[in-house]
């Protein structure tokens, strides 16, 4: 943005102080930025390719992550993590696209039913995953009552290993939709009435109008979403602490809580930073994927 | 030319189908926060624990035995301290840096900007195993000042003050320089005061997000008198699971969920600007 005036008010008067003023100014984020995010990197890299001994540390290459993927229970992590990031992803933007094109506009029953979608967004997870606890629970719980009630047979939603990723799923969908909600109601508010009008004269239905114009024009909007949705999916697990911990035989073990039990319970440090390195680059692909879309912070607004 | 038959255009964009759908799901949605309510002023054992009809004769029973048996006012305070104690050091950083990012000019900036955004990647919670040990180097381990310092620095504030900052007129500064005003004396007195909204958006998304957080506190905190509300909850509920005692952990749940809901509540508007801003959180 450069400024049309010739003036330049912040040109410094003195020359040291060109860069001194930005560098004292940034060093007080610097200083933690150092502290917990740069140094925690080169940290987790060096833990990585180390083993602690008696005799010492010692260089051991790769040796931590062929024993990470040797371990069935990472191999099971890495793949509940995707199916659970499948399963709240594309449910999370389908419920959001349709609550946002549903609740667009004036009115206070739609300003109601917005808020409503959002207030999951605002309890924490782990108030969330309690509420939940009685909703899953089977026989007596929330859902296998009502149920009964109409004749159907229940589950031990939250016990079987093939039911409990579905639950814990359904938990996150619950919680997060409306928070994606916004920003496809925000991409919403960004077409052209024109566009619509355009295409009603044109005498498009609702349907044709949604798949020609509407859905073309949230692009971004769903590509940016989607990242963010993605993102959740990977770092936050707060949930399973309190419903399942990771249980019942491993069908709910995702990467964080595999990275958890290992460095807090099973003290392996080398195997806890193995799976730190391998979350990062996971995580580090997917932004530098939204980066290369052209969907980083500056196109945020 | 006739209007056409299906009323103002912004209205008629969606099928119809999707609409209805959209209503069932709100019931839906709403189940859990209803059968909060409903299980949280029941009486203990007067009807089915599952069943979604309130109480004729409503009880804060299930709260007081709540409020006894954890330490909610305590968990609450660490909470509140917590959110404060993070947020205010960021209110710092973040002026700071994003008035360096949006008028200095030096060389490296825009390499320095970069560094800055690879917080938002590298988010703390993915690096816990690493910062775990730092925080005990320090001797922060079992403290809340321990829970606090990982989240001091932030780029999404950095970024978010830097776009305000860049809005505000240069005019204005330049008048200040030439009346003699200092860098602070700048920031203070022309930049914050022009880009209150964006602080306020700022605010509410570190308070939101750090008053849910639990991974986090759950590895800093060791003492049951210093954990954040979202510790206590857990912990509470995995007793009060045990006891099967579902309305004492719905009360439990809604006393720990109060103070967002109703902040959302009553400033909406405010909080859904603030988290669309924080999409790049």
């Amino acid at each position: 943005m450069p400024a049309a005036s010739a003036a330049e008010p912040s040109a410094p008067r003195r020359p040291w102080a060109g860069l001194l003023l930005p560098l004292a100014l940034l060093s007080p984020s610097l200083v933690f930025l150092a502290l917990f995010t740069y140094w925690p990197v080169i940290e987790v890299l060096w833990d990585a390719t180390h083993a602690v001994t008696r005799r010492g540390t010692r260089f051991v290459g790769l040796d931590n992550f062929t024993a990470l993927f040797a371990d069935p229970t990472f191999r099971r992590a890495l793949l509940n993590n995707a199916l659970y990031a499948l399963g709240t992803v594309v449910p999370s933007l389908v419920l959001a696209l349709a609550f946002a094109l549903a609740l667009n506009g004036a009115g206070r029953v739609r300003a109601l039913m917005r808020a409503l979608f959002f207030l999951p967004v605002m309890i924490p997870l782990v108030a969330a995953a309690a509420l939940f606890l009685f909703l899953f629970l089977p026989g007596i719980g929330l859902i296998d009552h009502h149920l009964a009630r109409l004749g159907l047979a229940g589950a031990n939603w939250l016990g079987d290993p093939d039911l409990a990723l579905g639950a814990i799923t359904v938990l996150t969908v619950w919680k997060n939709a409306g928070y994606y909600m916004l920003f496809i109601l925000a991409g919403l508010q960004a077409i052209p009435d024109e566009a619509r009008e355009a295409a009603l004269l044109d005498g498009a239905g609702p349907w044709q109008r949604l798949l020609y114009v509407t859905l073309p024009a949230l692009r971004p909007t769903f590509a940016f979403v989607g990242v963010i949705a993605l993102l959740n999916a990977v770092t936050q697990v707060d949930h399973v602490f309190v419903l399942t911990k990771g249980g019942p035989s491993d069908a709910t073990k995702l990467l964080l809580f595999y990275i958890y039990e290992q460095a807090a319970e099973r003290y392996d440090a080398g195997r806890a930073a193995a799976a730190t390195v391998v979350t990062l680059a996971l995580l580090a692909g997917l932004t530098g994927l939204s980066l290369a879309r052209g969907q980083g912070p500056e196109a945020a607004r | 030319m006739s209007a056409p038959p299906s009323g103002p255009v912004t209205r008629e964009v969606t099928p119809q189908i999707v609409r209805w759908a959209v209503a069932g799901l709100a019931l839906v949605w709403a189940v859990p926060f209803w059968w909060m309510l409903v299980a949280a002023f029941r009486p203990a054992g007067s009807t089915a624990d599952a069943s979604l009809l309130p109480s004729l004769a409503p009880t804060l029973a299930n709260f007081a035995e709540a409020w006894a048996s954890a330490d909610f006012p305590l968990y609450f305070l660490n909470s509140v301290a917590i959110c404060a104690g993070i947020l205010l050091v960021q209110l710092v950083t973040a002026s700071l840096a994003g008035y360096v990012f949006a008028r200095l000019e030096f060389p490296g900036r825009g390499l320095l900007f970069g560094l800055f955004l690879v917080q938002l990647m590298l988010v703390p919670v993915v690096l816990l195993v690493p910062n775990l040990k730092t925080i005990a180097a320090l001797g922060l381990y079992d403290t809340l000042p321990g829970v606090m310092v990982p989240y001091c620095a932030t780029a999404f504030g950095t970024f978010l003050m830097r776009q305000s900052f860049r809005e505000v007129p240069r005019e204005l500064e330049d008048a200040a320089m030439i009346d003699g005003a200092g860098w602070w004396a700048r920031i203070r007195l022309i930049y914050l005061p022009l880009t209150k909204p964006a602080l306020v958006a700022f605010s509410i998304v570190s308070v939101t997000s750090h008053w849910n957080e639990f991974l986090w506190p759950l590895m800093v905190i060791n003492s049951p008198d210093k954990r954040p509300l979202t510790l206590g909850l857990a912990s509470f509920t995995l007793s009060a699971e045990g006891m099967q005692a579902w309305g004492l952990i719905a009360a439990g749940t809604f006393l720990v969920s109060l103070p967002l809901l109703a902040a959302f509540l009553i400033f909406q508007r405010r909080f859904v600007n603030s988290f669309l801003a924080s999409g790049i959180k």
